[in-house]
């Protein structure tokens, strides 16, 4: 298979390695990368963009392979297409200059996590006297009594706006990179409606009916189980965020919430499901075997779980102390962990779920577009 | 790793020898794709039927007799109820893989590959508590009143003995023994390359040979076919394989044509161009194709060797500028209009050359040139010890040893003395297998 030369060094190493999977296609039944790649003759930048962010990272075409190092061929697909993955994020970042947070983002996501607690904190506590800043507040408005629910709502209003417009035009550059040359795409709403199935089952990550590689050559959905746990966690917070938006806003009810109303049983359960989510997927990034990671980028693997973790511990221990004088401070963490996360949501492994969704959508309308072709021819 | 499941399922403590490393475990069985299973209707991923007769007929016409009836039935009634017992270790199958439509009523295509079929089987093996130890090379297994003593091997480089009520042998083929295949092909063997496990030395058959265990299959036989010269000495795999032949030219160091490339469909002729090749000087060849013909097969791992001009081909190559057009000229002015079809035996050929080809011969005319060295490839050897329906190994008086077995390559010489059938390999390793695997812990638990 011919390999263009205006391939980055990461993207010629994945063509390489693709090319060898091309003439063996053992792992034809693991997962939508290698049917995909089948699907191309040329493997041009796009198509590396593509199936990179296809790939689940699920280490099972690993485990199979016969060749990898010290294999001459040396195959090592996770590893590979994790390194083009993220140098995909970088390229794809807006505005560009900023592409660069992702070289050493894992001691980025660090320094922003702590800028962002140590803002809040040393702004909560220049706001308030101490005897005023350790006093016990209940009762409606409690939160905004130690951080106006102006400054709240207008910086979270802004950063989450500018995440939006980054990650938009991340996308946008995205789907014009792997558009390019790629195979003919058919098909609207029912590729979207598979794709959207793909996306909320993680169905690539069952290795093809058997799981996937979470640890070392043993078969296993553990991975795919925390990380429904992290997602759907995650989903029931920012659903518990939107619930106490529309009770502050239309049904004029200010929080802090009693513990059995909708935001906060949304908020609790969410935490506790990103916790053991986030909570698994490290300890198995540190338990699982190396070989088919990619070392460089275990930083930022790790800074977003741990990042997120906190996020959920934070806000947890929140409702548990929240009538306590422990109150300001901790909110003051809490919301710095989540005005990290926000600014870093463009920034951070945070759009893998982006890419990986686009990709799959992509993938499900090549599929379409072969299908039809099949069917005519 | 079928017999030494059955083994522990039957109740029999159980160790496992492997010479590799854990990373290179199982041997050939990992380069696999696919077995060949008998059935009567749809099964897994199997569309269709298969049934005994026609398995038989296909393994009959592939070995031209050379084979024991009674044994081969054996192992392709086994494949039947081999499947649902690999399925309830863990085993799953997928589609038969793009390229390989025509075997997806015969063979079922592991998911991932062999060595993902193996991880399966290892797992399972573990489970069960089945002990596996790597890097020990079994040595000897001295015979002594029609038993085997004992096993000496070496672990990590230690000598060591173990003793055991059976013992089963699983060691593969010996086609990696280059001194060996030195015996029976001369200098020539310094040349091949060795497409599977480089630890199918051989070392446990030449022990039981040498002490008057009876064997069966071609002695010098190996299956060899064309490969990419530029494919490692060993473990090279599936990926080094070329489907180019038919519909190419294939000349040697001279720039010579020297077989009818497009004889038959290019399964049928995929074993022969090893020997082939192993019979052109310094064991080389080329096939030589033009722009119409890429595309037609399979990409193998390596990129063909692509030149302007026929000349600048050559150059390449380091052949004969002048010898290779000739070559070319010479064939392209035999060759006669026809409607070229990949899927028939079309009428594609050539007149008047005196060494024809036959099938989807097209004038090589189109720039650019391309081409692909060829080497031999040895997938495997023949040769291995006489075992019983109860897989026992015999002794050269006829007589089966009282505790030793046998299954896979190091036994399948005797149901393919000659030929081969795609997926066969695994399934006599498998039925096999687990016959070895239950006779060995009867006798262990009697
Ligand atoms: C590239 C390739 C593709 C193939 N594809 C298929 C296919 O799709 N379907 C099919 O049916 N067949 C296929 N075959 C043939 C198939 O590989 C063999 O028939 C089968 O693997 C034999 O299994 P086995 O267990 O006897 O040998 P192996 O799988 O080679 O296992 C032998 C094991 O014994 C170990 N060993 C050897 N000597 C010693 C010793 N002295 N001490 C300790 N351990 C030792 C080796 O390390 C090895 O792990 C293929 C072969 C090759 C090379
Ligand atoms: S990862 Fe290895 S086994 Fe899988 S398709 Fe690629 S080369 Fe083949
Ligand atoms: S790591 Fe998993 S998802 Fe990625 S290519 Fe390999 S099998 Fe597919």
């Amino acid at each position: 298979m011919p390999i263009n030369d205006l391939l980055t060094e990461i993207e010629a190493e994945a063509a390489r390695q693709l090319a060898i999977c091309n003439a063996c296609r053992y792992c034809e039944g693991l997962c939508a990368v290698f049917p995909a790649l089948q699907r191309r003759t040329l493997f041009e930048s796009g198509d590396i963009g593509q199936l990179a962010n296809l790939c689940h990272n699920c280490k099972g075409c690993y485990h199979a392979c016969q060749f990898i190092p010290p294999h001459a061929f040396a195959v090592n697909l996770p590893q590979i297409l994790s390194e083009a993955r993220f140098e995909s994020y970088a390229a794809y970042a807006w505005p560009r200059p900023l592409g660069r947070l992702f070289e050493n983002n894992g001691v980025v996501v660090s320094l922003i996590a702590a800028l962002g607690v140590a803002a809040l904190l040393i702004g909560v506590g220049l706001a308030h006297a101490p005897a005023d800043l350790f006093a016990a507040r209940t009762g409606p408005g409690a939160f905004y009594q130690v951080i106006p629910w102006g400054l709240m709502a207008g910086l979270a209003g802004g950063v989450t706006l500018f995440a939006v417009l980054a990650m938009t035009i991340g996308a946008f550059r995205f789907w014009r990179h792997t558009g390019e040359g790629g195979p003919a795409t058919a098909g609207a709403v029912r590729p979207a409606a598979l794709a959207a199935g793909d996306i909320l089952t993680l169905h690539n990550l069952g290795g093809g009916g058997r799981g996937c590689n979470d640890k070392d050559e043993g078969f296993s959905t553990l991975r795919r189980r925390l990380h429904h746990f992290m997602f759907y966690g995650f989903m029931l917070c920012f659903a518990s965020t939107t619930v106490a938006w529309i009770y502050d806003h239309f049904l004029g009810l200010v929080a802090p919430y009693p513990f059995f109303s909708a935001p906060v049983l949304l908020g609790t359960t969410g935490g506790i499901g990103m916790m053991i989510g986030t909570g698994g997927l490290l300890w198995l990034k540190f338990v699982t075997d190396q070989a088919p990671t990619a070392r460089r980028l275990l930083g930022a693997d790790v800074a977003l779980l741990l990042l997120l973790f906190l996020v959920a511990a934070t806000g947890l221990l929140l409702l548990c102390l929240r009538e306590t004088p422990a109150m300001a401070l901790l909110l003051a963490v809490h919301l710095g962990f989540v005005l990290a996360l926000f600014l870093l949501l463009p920034y951070s492994k945070f759009v893998h779920g982006l890419y990986r969704s686009l990709a799959l959508l992509r993938d499900r309308r090549e599929r379409a577009a072969s299908l039809h072709a099949h069917s005519k021819g | 790793m079928c017999a030494a499941i059955t083994a522990r399922q039957a109740g029999a403590s159980v160790l496992v020898i492997e010479h590799a490393p854990k990373y290179l475990r199982g041997g050939n069985s990992r380069h696999t794709r696919n077995l060949r299973a008998m059935h009567s209707g749809p099964v897994e991923t199997l569309v269709g039927a298969y049934d005994e007769e026609e398995y038989w007929r296909d393994l009959l016409f592939v070995t031209k007799g050379k084979t024991n009836e009674h044994l081969a039935r054996i192992a392709i009634r086994g494949s039947i109820d081999a499947i649902p017992w690999l399925v309830r270790l863990g085993c799953r199958f997928q589609p038969s893989l793009t390229g390989t439509l025509s075997l997806s009523r015969t063979n079922l295509f592991f998911l991932g590959g062999g060595k993902a079929h193996l991880n399966v089987l290892y797992a399972a093996a573990q489970r069960l508590g089945v002990e596996l130890i790597y890097d020990s090379e079994v040595r000897e297994m001295p015979i002594e009143n029609g038993r085997v003593r004992e096993i000496r091997f070496s672990h990590r480089g230690f000598p060591a003995t173990v003793k055991a009520k059976s013992y089963i042998a699983a060691a593969g083929g010996f086609q990696a023994n280059i001194d060996w295949l030195k015996a029976n092909w001369g200098a020539r063997a310094d040349n091949f390359c060795i497409r599977g496990t480089e630890y199918a030395r051989g070392r446990v058959l030449r022990n039981l040979m040498d002490q008057g265990v009876a064997t069966e299959g071609d002695p010098s036989g190996c299956h060899a076919v064309a490969i990419d010269a530029r494919s490692p000495r060993f473990d090279g795999g599936i990926v080094t394989r070329l489907d180019c032949i038919p519909f190419s030219i294939v000349v040697n160091r001279e720039a010579k044509r020297f077989y009818d490339e497009g004889e038959d469909f290019w399964p049928k002729r995929y074993a022969i161009w090893g020997k082939l090749v192993a019979d052109q000087p310094d064991q080389m060849a080329w096939s030589i194709f033009d722009a119409k013909s890429l595309g037609l097969f399979m990409p193998s791992v390596f990129p063909a060797i692509e030149a302007p001009t026929l000349a600048g081909l050559a150059g390449k190559l380091g052949l004969d500028a002048e010898a290779l057009t000739t070559t070319v000229a010479e064939y392209n002015a035999a060759v006669r209009p026809g409607s070229f079809d990949p899927t028939i035996h079309d009428d594609c050929a050539t007149h008047g050359l005196a060494l024809p080809k036959t099938h989807w011969a097209r004038r090589i005319d189109q720039p650019p040139f391309y081409a692909y060295p060829l080497r031999p490839g040895i997938t495997f050897t023949y040769m291995g010890v006489k075992v019983d329906e109860n897989a026992a190994v015999h002794l050269g008086n006829g007589r089966p040893l009282d505790n030793l077995f046998a299954t896979g390559e190091i036994m399948s010489g005797n149901i393919l003395g000659e030929g081969y059938l795609a997926g066969f390999g695994m399934t006599i390793g498998t039925v096999f297998g687990r016959i070895a695997g239950r006779g060995a812990a009867r006798h262990a638990n009697q």
